[in-house]
């Protein structure tokens, strides 16, 4: 049985009469120790289904789904209390923006330390040693001096590794990371995909990666999803889908990017955005933005078909799979 | 490898700022005097503040015609002391805004935390509760609560708190909200933090610098509002020294011995001052978008 298991999620805010759906109908599962990459461009729902799955998704916005389980627990009807005591140790989440995810008010051992009080006991002095380890492991510069430094006197980069101490203290069986090298510079962006990666690695933990960069996605994920519009659009096995899409939009993301426009003027791009709360075409999603769309696009939303084995497209008209 | 060059420690550099702002220093030197004073009143004052002096009655001060260096200031109507009852009176201010202060102070904290954690109808019922309280004059208020407990020293400490409230849950509400949008919360969160040490250990920390300030500020205005209760004779009550209540006593004779009302007077005006200059340089010390 699969880690996570979610079966037609959906989420939505604003009023009932007029909602604003961000996540429709996603389907997702992963298993132990799988690394599956999620990309889209920003509000295709990518971060509002990792929120919906950590239950940080507060009223007025609506969580709607007809299987949500986590290691074999079901996430919609577990008390909140419950919930608590799973989050942070079966799962655990990296943020986008690691200046703020710390809090400022404290040290970096007592924030650490403050997550393994809760979830591992333990005694103050041998607890000041794990995360010491901790640190260690995620191969923070001189550990020993950086235990007792505010937040506010590290680099976005050391924050972040602080970030994942945290996330891993735990030894959680699945960690979300919510784009988590979006805010640093690129040599950092490698060092830190290799850290999780070999983290992932060392403790055989399943690995949820959010990114809109499709370079970092397919150098660490084995399988992918992509979504566009709050739906699942296309999903595969690394390298297969992003040698061969199936989907328009998957093509024309791959498309977009810069090493596959060496030599052009101008970076191909897709037209338009991605639709809003008011703007929700009829018929499939995509259509506006499509340079393939007929009329039977306009009419009729497509649904999620079983294409190669491991892969799903929801287009009427898949690409064969040659080469963008 | 070389370990990296000490930053300031907090307290350090907040002092610094502090510092560079001379009224702040001045309006901290004052009050510490004042702390002084009130901590050992028997060790600076010449006399007893209630005893009364009867064949000295009305003398004036020192400096003046007819003064004596037994009486510094002078003495009242009745012949107490007037810097006696001033170094006393001292101690009863302090303990005033120190009461109500914290009073409103812990009951704005969790007001204000508790609407700013339940947007919707617990938040509405609160914030127009305490608009309904700023609408009121602070002064009337404070007297149409000391009506229904009775005139006295406590009462007017709890009619002072329950006017400066309001101000306190704006304030901690505002922070709140703008605290929860921020990443770490929605980490602590995740790290499995219920609501209860969301509030009280995650966001009040990163809080507290505007109620810091406010509270220096709102230390003045109890001084202040208690001398006004004591004034109108709802505060303490005779002969306990408190600065208002001597202004009241003393009012018949302001044409007649100007330094039975002038004291007090500047005794209040001296220690609002103090603890205004302190506030202003505080939050320029403490409020990090201030700072260049």
């Amino acid at each position: 049985m699969a880690l996570l298991e979610i079966e037609q999620l959906n989420v939505a805010f604003g009023r009932p009469e007029a909602p604003l759906i961000a996540v429709d109908g996603v389907d997702l599962s992963i298993d132990e120790g799988e690394v599956v990459g999620v990309v889209g461009e920003s509000g295709s729902g990518k971060s509002v289904t990792s929120l919906a799955i950590m239950g940080l998704i507060d009223p007025p916005g609506r969580v709607l789904a007809a299987r949500l389980e986590l290691a074999g627990r079901n996430l919609l009807t577990i008390s909140p209390r419950a919930r608590r005591e799973m989050l942070g140790r079966d799962v655990a989440m990296i943020f986008q923006d690691p200046m703020t995810s710390l809090n400022p008010c404290f040290t970096v051992a007592h924030q650490l330390i403050e997550t393994l009080r809760i979830h591992v006991g333990g005694k103050a002095t041998e607890r000041r040693a794990q995360a010491l380890e901790l640190l260690r492991q995620v191969d923070m510069p001189d550990p020993e001096h950086r235990l007792d430094a505010y937040p506010h006197q590290l680099s976005g980069g050391m924050c972040q590794r602080v970030m994942v101490a945290m996330a891993i203290a735990c030894n959680p069986r699945l960690l979300i990371a919510d784009e988590p090298t979006t805010a640093l510079d690129v040599t950092i962006q490698a060092q830190l995909l290799d850290l999780l990666l070999a983290l992932q690695q060392q403790r055989g933990m399943a690995l949820l990666l959010i990114s809109h960069d499709l370079g970092v996605v397919a150098q660490v994920a084995q399988r992918v999803v992509v979504m566009y519009a709050g739906q699942v659009v296309e999903t595969g096995a690394l390298p297969r889908i992003f040698e061969a899409p199936r989907h328009p939009y998957t093509q024309a993301l791959l498309a977009a990017l810069p090493e596959n426009n060496v030599g052009r003027r101008r970076l191909q791009t897709i037209p338009g955005t991605v639709p809003g709360q008011f703007d929700r075409p009829a018929g499939c999603l995509l259509h506006p933005r499509c340079a393939r769309a007929v009329s039977r696009c306009v009419l009729e939303r497509p649904a999620l078909i079983d294409g190669n084995p491991g892969s799903q497209v929801r287009c009427h008209f898949p690409l064969d799979g040659e080469a963008p | 490898m070389s370990s990296p060059t000490e930053a300031p420690s907090p307290l350090t550099e907040h002092w610094r700022h502090f510092s560079r702002n001379r009224g702040a220093v001045a309006g901290l030197a004052v009050v510490l005097m004042l702390l002084l004073l009130a901590l050992f009143p028997g060790g600076f004052a010449p006399h007893s503040p209630i005893e009364q002096f009867r064949e000295a009655a009305l003398s004036p001060p020192a400096w003046e015609d007819g003064g004596s260096r037994r009486f510094l200031l002078g003495t009242d109507a009745v012949g107490r002391d007037i810097l006696s009852r001033l170094i006393h009176g001292a101690r009863l201010s302090l303990v005033i805004g120190l009461v109500s202060v914290s009073l409103s102070l812990s009951l704005g904290i969790v007001l204000g935390l508790i609407s700013g954690f339940m947007r919707g109808g617990v938040e509405t019922v609160i914030m127009r509760l305490m608009d309904i309280l700023l609408a009121l004059p602070s002064l009337l208020l404070a007297i149409a609560v000391v009506a229904i407990l009775g005139p006295g020293l406590f009462n007017a400490m709890i009619a002072i708190a329950v006017v400066m409230v309001p101000h306190y849950v704006r304030l901690m509400r505002a922070s709140v909200i703008g605290e929860l949008g921020k990443d770490y919360v929605a980490a602590s969160r995740i790290a499995g933090a219920g609501t209860l040490r969301l509030m009280f250990d995650t966001v009040l920390p990163n809080c507290t610098a505007p109620l810091i300030v406010q509270a220096t500020l709102g230390f003045s205005g109890a001084i202040l509002d208690a001398a006004a209760l004591g004034f109108l004779g709802l505060g303490a009550q005779p002969p306990t020294p408190e600065w208002g209540s001597m202004l009241a006593s003393a009012l018949e004779f302001i044409q007649s011995a100007w330094w039975v009302v002038t004291f007090p007077g500047l005794a209040i005006l001296v220690s609002v001052l103090a603890f205004n200059l302190m506030g202003d340089g505080l939050r320029d010390a403490l409020d990090p978008k201030l700072k260049i």
